[in-house]
């Protein structure tokens, strides 16, 4: 089975410090600009802290959105692909996004969307400079895996309380 | 309705500068009119940026000797050299400068949060702002886009309300603002801007200076890129200071925060309770760190491009203050806990809650209401004077309500919202002598009778009563020094804290982050950015040439040598008990640390730099305030 990894947050971890912004700004455009970053932070006070980008989808929504055909998503990783060629800037893609994952290059006035640092040995940057290593490329499966066995470990943990007591 | 004045700048401005943007922004808000001017690289090495773009700024752009609440008087803001990029713990933040309605002086603050690296990405260093509105205004920056608008649905809400209703006026939920509350409007002298929620640029009441010119707000929007020098070489050097960033060096501020000073201050005695009658507080284990992270803090947050994170943020779950949310940081604690008696955390942070909301400055709001508290008790002013309130130490329940009276200016709040200098001039009876001031600006938690260190720096500083343009009482507390005796020596000390913590906060560097950074790093992070070369000793230099340049700036609004000194208290009560008893600062051991520090500045025994100092540093044109000094 393929396996498409994506980068997710752990938003418990987020501290909304928005670094993963400036390296992937540095890392696509060698100059610091959120709003040209492919994941962004969303913070609602007082204390919710998270990151987006894209996740990936599986029937990709901007891909089935696009007028021009202008988005295709790659079999193998998954990612989405932009041909800067058939891309106006129209903006459907960005409407289509249930998680605002794509933006706009200033420049070129193309869309641009995560491509996990296809062209970065080390992979995604943003994963990589997170200093609070909430930022995880994972699967889905890996992510539902773990949530079965955090809630069984609690369930264990719960039972074993009230035993005590 | 909104009342525009729109100016759009479609001239591009050449791209001569790394990091900086070179542009500064003029506005008057009494004829609406705005324009845009430059600076070039020899004005950025020089003055770096924050600290100094903004006392450079003031002091060209304001007349002599004007009354603090004059339109004339410009409301300031630059960011730091190096705000907009990835440099740990310096993206973000800002300095804010006018002349001080404390202290008839210089007044700057510093903020930090998300507002600075946004006013870099609109495209500007430095924002001056003249005049005063006809009718209450908000100031909204949208990249080239200036424009004044109307703000009369503002008036008269918190801070909060503001950047919420500004946000949704104008459709954009990342427009960072930096809002003044009723205590803005209401020209308490302890008044701040609030930005981010939980940031203040708090200190020498440059929310009241806003408020005076019917600014509510301003609110700024950024999409532009900033581009540096080197940006593999400077991702590279900031690899690993990221590391370092999360390590040794600053494991308190990540872990317990500042309020683990609470109980280290109180060890030592050096911790101000109730309005300075003593060094030490019964209390300290429910109002300290370790009480607040396990019973309070929610959670840790982070600024703009920090690695740290130190932003402790609480909430009170249960009981008459349920559902406070303030982020806690050592300052407010000691000027809400131990300095008015109180001994419980959910008071304290419904007070900060309340500071944020009005937007007043959380320290000096506390030493008001300490100070009331004194008067109190000694029945200087009555539960008349206060409308009904207790005002006791040790009353959470009455400092809470003290500090929205303040913030409102009701009953005695109006008196106490002047500051403890007019209040206790206003009240007589000897209260001067526990009105804790230096140059009227309320003290902060350091307790300056057993750190003699840390006092001379205390009554030196630029903007009145402040550790933070030295951070002296490291040589006091670390035991590098006795911080019970004096010498000439000392002088060289601040002398050093003051001038490494200038280029601080210009490049802006969180001090939090201090122990990573030297003058060469500094230098070499800023060559990375900007592109300018730059040595250490340059830096030092500059940091150097700020410190003077702020000194001739006082001078020239009426600073003298007697305006460099101590609270009374602190000269002649000595601390009660602890292990700091019987400490107090003598007049002549003032004298002998003043003398020490003038001359290391390479000062007259008036304070005045010399002839030589000013042509040193490049200050020539400043020459005659110091002239005008000689006897």
């Amino acid at each position: 089975m393929v396996k498409h990894e994506f980068v997710t947050v752990i938003p418990d971890k987020c501290v909304g410090c928005r670094i993963c912004e400036y390296v992937c700004s540095l890392q696509k455009d060698n100059v610091f600009n959120p709003t040209r970053s492919r994941i962004r932070v969303v913070r609602i006070y007082p204390t919710t802290n998270a990151s987006l980008t894209c996740r990936l989808c599986e029937d990709a929504p901007c891909v089935i959105a696009c007028p021009r055909k202008a988005l295709t998503q790659s079999e193998e990783t998954g990612v989405i692909l932009v041909d800067d060629d058939l891309c106006n800037g129209c903006g459907w893609c960005f409407e289509a996004c249930d998680f605002g994952a794509i933006t706009l290059d200033p420049d070129k006035k193309v869309v641009r969307i995560c491509d996990l640092c296809s062209d970065r040995e080390a992979g995604p940057a943003c994963v990589e400079w997170c200093p609070e290593e909430a930022l995880e490329l994972t699967t889905k499966d890996i992510l539902s895996q773990k949530a079965r066995i955090d809630s069984i470990q609690r369930l264990i943990k719960a039972a074993a309380a009230a035993e005590a007591t | 309705m909104i009342w525009i004045k729109k100016k759009s700048f479609t001239e591009k401005v050449k791209r001569s500068l790394y990091g900086y943007k070179g542009k500064i922004l003029y506005v008057d808000l009494s004829s609406g009119r705005l324009k845009t001017g430059s600076f070039d690289e020899d004005f950025a090495k020089a003055y770096i940026g924050g600290t100094g773009f903004g006392i450079k700024t003031l002091i060209d752009n304001q007349a002599p000797g004007i009354d603090p609440f004059d339109p004339a008087n410009p409301l300031i803001y630059a960011v730091g050299a190096v705000s907009g990029t990835m440099v740990p713990c310096a993206a973000s933040k800002f300095g804010v400068f006018a002349k001080s309605p404390e202290s008839h002086l210089l007044g700057e603050s510093y903020s930090t949060g998300r507002f600075g690296a946004e006013l870099k990405h609109a495209g500007y260093d430095i924002v001056v702002i003249k005049g005063k509105a006809p009718k209450p205004v908000y100031l909204w920056i949208d990249d080239e886009s200036v424009q004044m608008m109307d703000a009369s649905h503002l008036w008269g809400k918190t801070t909060w309300e503001t950047e919420e209703i500004i946000r949704n006026d104008l459709g954009d939920q990342l427009i960072r603002v930096s809002a003044i509350g009723q205590g803005g409007e209401n020209l308490v002298k302890t008044a701040c801007l609030i930005n981010d929620h939980f940031r203040a640029a708090g200190r020498t009441g440059m929310g009241a200076i806003a408020g005076s010119k019917n600014l509510k707000a301003v609110a700024v929007r950024g999409t532009q890129d900033v581009v540096v020098a080197k940006p593999e070489e400077l991702q590279d050097l900031c690899r690993d200071l990221y590391e370092q960033a999360k390590g040794p060096a600053t494991s308190k501020y990540r872990g317990l925060g500042t309020a683990a000073n609470v109980l280290t201050l109180n060890a030592q005695a050096a911790l101000p309770t109730r309005n300075y009658q003593s060094a030490t507080f019964e209390g300290a284990e429910t109002v300290s760190g370790e009480y607040l992270n396990e019973h309070f803090v929610t959670k840790i947050a982070g600024c703009t491009s920090c690695p740290c994170r130190c932003e402790h943020i609480a909430e009170v779950p249960e009981g008459v203050f349920k559902g406070a949310i303030a982020r806690v940081e050592y300052e407010p604690t000691m000027a809400f806990g131990p300095y008015c008696g109180v001994d419980r955390l959910d008071a304290v942070i419904k007070a900060i809650e309340y500071c944020n909301l009005y937007g007043v400055d959380a320290i000096g709001t506390g030493i008001i209401v300490g100070f009331g508290m004194e008067c109190y008790e000694k029945g200087l002013i009555t539960k008349e004077d206060t409308g009904g309130v207790e005002l006791e130490f040790g009353n959470g329940e009455a400092m809470v309500e003290m500090v929205k009276k303040i913030a409102l200016r009701e009953d005695i709040g109006d008196l106490l919202a002047e500051g403890v200098k007019v209040a206790s001039e206003k009240i007589g009876q000897g209260s001067a002598h526990f009105a804790m001031h230096i140059k009227g600006v309320e003290v902060t938690g350091y307790e300056l009778r057993g750190l003699k260190t840390c006092a001379l720096g205390y009554a030196v500083s630029r903007r009145g009563a402040d550790h933070q343009r030295h951070g002296s009482y490291g040589w006091d507390l670390g035991g590098k020094v006795d911080r019970y005796s004096v010498d000439k020596e000392r002088g060289k000390l601040v002398m050093g804290d003051e001038d490494t913590y200038c280029i601080f906060d210009s490049i802006i560097l969180c001090k939090f982050t201090r122990r990573l950074w030297d003058f060469d790093l500094i230098a070499k992070i800023y060559t990375l950015v900007t592109g300018i070369p730059m040595t250490g000793e340059e830096m030092r230099l500059a940091g150097e040439r700020m410190s003077n340049l702020a000194r001739l700036y006082n001078i020239r609004e009426g600073l003298t040598r007697k305006d460099d000194t101590l609270p009374p208290r602190i000269m002649k009560d000595p601390i009660p008990r602890g292990v700091a008893k019987g400490s107090y600062v003598h007049p002549e051991e003032l004298d002998t640390l003043l003398d020490g520090y003038y001359e290391a500045r390479g000062w007259t025994k008036e304070g005045v730099p010399t002839k030589a100092k000013i042509e040193e540093l490049g200050l020539g044109e400043y020459a005659e305030i110091a002239e005008k000094e000689e006897p």
